[in-house]
């Protein structure tokens, strides 16, 4: 079997669209920042704040404390923009070039609101922009806004300029910075008082173009006594070059506010076999629960991209507010995954739960990294932490780095972990009792991520699951 | 006949185990199979159910008219035979009731059989967990996690008497059972007996064929089958030993 089969049996995402784009010439300096504000017809708040980022950036190094490695990035060889030409001025997804419909339909993604998955209103953004939101009239009426971050920025300005780099600075970290430097396009939601969201809201990712960064930027807002539920999806072509993917996402929930933000992964993991190109998904995303009982849940399911280093955290400002996370991280071939949360305990009784289930196979490397800190003032706080890693083989690696700080005497805190094997012996007695070998391997990965994918909004539950399986299925012997 | 086994070779790991055994099983038989540790009789029921580890290096298997060697584990469950492992596996997560109903209906619908709905089968399994003396819990507790020696096999043949197989290959179903455990585990193979499907008991003592009467024993030695008798072969071979 050639590299090519392999790669294209194991990524069906694979593929690229033959449009035509207009692509920033590579390289970043203070004119590219201007450039791309330019091009968005962007305020003058929002240019200063990428300027500051830009500046600031400058200052800050890339840091390298990941476990795993990869050779230097060229910031100078990314493209920092490119958008398909032929993009019109849309009111429905309906619209977009037929060559990119005809993708979105290869990929799985809802566009037609007469389909199936009538209850989830989706953005698209393929490369540097959205291709524009299902369900605008819907949403409209229950007060939802779900439109993309660059049209946020012209029809709600005060919103945006209120909220960004409130959660995450500019100068949070190197990523954080470059982000907001040169940022294009990913989802604003707004959900007024007391407004509970009519339908899941979601947003696909798609990276089309060979050698250009995509800077997802995403920001919700969730004020008091409201309810969203938001999920993102990403796939990418399989180029054997590697490609930046370098998120900032924003959460904010009022008082008794809950969000619910899910992700299913699926950036291409570069070749199994070399290890050759894939996605270096480099991610800071923070939520504040800023006020009283409010409540973050970030579920994750991580089984793409050749690195993934990325924290969702919550900051437990609010008294008795919440932060979840629930995570099944998958590394196969020669993937890298160093993910976990962090976990600021500041209000009084706050709570945080958090649920990490790591799989690891063939020469991939896993690992859980968790911050839970408890400050003084967060009397009568308490976390939950569970970390279960998972081994398919003898050849991959699976760690955990736990950190623990805690400030007062009334916090409570409980850890347990665990790691186990994927073998063929229980694939065997499965198998002997009738299932094939494809439907044991799923049963089993099911059952060890079972507490995170009940967690996933139903409709992506199943592909969540079928996606695990898939992924190993060329891993298990 | 039911089972028929020619001249079989197998290894494992590159070691040979089996060296040219034969064996015959009609319809209502009940088969033992005995002999000394390393003879190869837990070899022999792995190589039945399609262990992927285990090489046939020659002969032939068939079962109910079909080339056993053939068929991939899943499709030898749903022809009908049952292997109850001597170290059942743990599977965590996964309900046992879950397992049960998703491996019950693999094979009914590879058999082009009606599936069974979750209340039909719920109904079925009540009334095998009874049959076992199983508490209720089993239905949820993840399949043999944290189950005892005795609890896990009391668990396969409760798979057998679910699946309702034409061969049951008992693999050591007795070792590690208390007398109590003993006599339920033997109560449910009996009761699941129909009169036209067999049995495979392999076993290091004859405690368990007190309890099950065996209408054939055999001695394994060496990969190969040295001696065949009826019942009273396994009462000389507990006073006298395989050291013959």
């Amino acid at each position: 079997m050639t590299t090519d089969t392999f790669t294209a049996q194991e990524y069906k995402y694979g593929f690229v669209t033959p449009v035509e784009s207009e692509v920033f010439p590579k390289g970043l300096t203070e004119e590219t920042v201007r450039a791309i504000s330019a091009k968005k017809n962007e305020p003058p708040f929002l240019l200063n704040f990428r300027l500051k980022a830009f500046r600031k950036w400058l200052e800050l190094k890339e840091p390298h404390w990941l476990n795993g490695q990869y050779p230097p990035i060229d910031y100078q060889n990314i493209s920092y923009y490119a958008e398909p030409k032929s993009k019109p001025k849309l009111d429905s997804l309906a619209q977009v070039d037929p060559e990119i419909l005809r993708t979105l339909e290869k990929l799985g993604v809802p566009v037609d609101e007469q389909k199936r998955l009538n209850n989830v209103a989706v953005d698209v953004v393929f490369d540097s922009v959205s291709l524009g939101t299902t369900f605008r009239k819907k949403l409209e009426e229950a007060g939802v806004v779900l439109c993309s971050i660059s049209e946020a920025v012209h029809k709600y300005p005060e919103l945006v300029e209120k909220y960004l780099g409130t959660v995450v600075p500019i100068g949070d970290n190197f990523f954080a910075a470059l982000n907001s430097a040169v940022f294009s396009d990913g989802s604003f939601v707004y959900i007024p008082k007391g407004v509970r969201s009519p339908m899941e809201l979601s947003t696909y990712f798609r990276i089309n173009e060979k050698e250009t960064g995509q800077f997802e930027r995403t920001l919700i807002i969730a004020e008091d006594d409201s309810y969203v539920s938001y999920l993102e999806g990403c796939t990418a072509p399989a180029y054997d070059t590697n490609q930046l993917h370098a998120a900032v996402v924003e959460l904010i929930a009022k008082d008794r506010a809950q969000i619910k933000y899910s992700t299913v992964q699926n950036w291409y993991a570069g070749d199994p076999k070399t290890g050759k190109g894939g996605i270096y998904n480099f991610v800071t995303k923070r939520g504040l629960c800023q006020g009283v009982g409010s409540k973050i849940a970030w579920t994750q399911v991580e089984a793409g991209a050749a690195i993934t280093w990325k924290y969702p955290g919550c900051i437990l400002r609010g008294d008795d507010s919440v932060g979840e996370f629930y995570s099944v991280a998958l590394t196969n071939g020669h993937m890298q995954a160093d993910t976990g949360t962090k976990m600021i305990h500041v209000g009084k009784r706050t709570k945080s739960t958090i649920v990490s289930k790591g799989i690891s196979a063939d020469v991939s490397h896993n690992s859980y990294r968790g911050l839970v800190k408890m400050s003084a003032k967060a009397e009568g706080a308490r976390n939950y932490t569970q970390c279960d890693s998972m081994l398919v083989g003898n050849k991959c690696s699976a760690n955990t780095f736990p950190t623990i700080e805690v400030g007062n005497s009334t916090a409570q805190l409980e850890h347990e972990a665990s790691t186990s094997k994927l073998n063929e012996e229980q694939i065997f007695y499965l198998q002997s009792r009738g299932l094939t070998k494809e439907e044991a391997i799923q049963l089993i990965v099911n059952g060890f991520c079972k507490e995170v994918i009940r967690e996933l909004p139903l409709e992506f539950a199943a592909e969540a699951q079928k996606l695990l399986a898939l992924k190993l299925e060329h891993s298990v012997g | 006949m039911m089972l028929q086994i020619k001249n079989l070779h197998a290894k494992v790991n590159g070691k040979q185990i089996l060296n040219g055994l034969n064996l015959s099983v009609n319809k209502g038989e009940v088969h033992a199979l005995m002999g000394p540790n390393g003879a190869g009789k837990s070899t022999l029921a792995k190589v039945l159910a399609g262990h992927p580890l285990y090489e046939i290096t020659d002969g032939e298997i068939w079962f109910k008219g079909q080339n056993l060697l053939e068929l991939q584990p899943e499709e030898r469950a749903a022809l009908g035979l049952f292997m109850s492992f001597q170290y059942p596996v743990e599977i965590a997560g996964v309900s046992n009731q879950q397992f049960l109903f998703l491996a019950l209906n693999a094979q009914r619908k590879k058999r082009g059989e009606k599936e069974l709905t979750e209340g039909e089968f719920e109904q079925l399994l009540s009334e095998k967990m009874r049959l076992m003396e199983m508490k209720v819990e089993f239905k949820s507790r993840a399949v043999n996690e944290g189950f005892s020696g005795g609890e896990k096999k009391r668990n396969e043949i409760l798979q057998m008497a679910l699946f309702n197989p034409d061969l049951g290959v008992l693999d050591e179903t007795d070792s590690g059972l208390d007398i109590d455990a003993m006599r339920v585990v033997a109560g449910g193979v009996n009761k699941m007996r129909r009169g036209d499907n067999g049995l495979l008991v392999i076993t290091h003592y004859q405690r368990l064929l007190e309890y099950v009467k065996p209408d054939f024993v055999h001695v394994l030695v060496d990969g190969k089958i040295v001696r065949t008798g009826g019942s009273e072969l396994a009462l000389e071979l507990e006073a006298k030993g395989y050291a013959e």
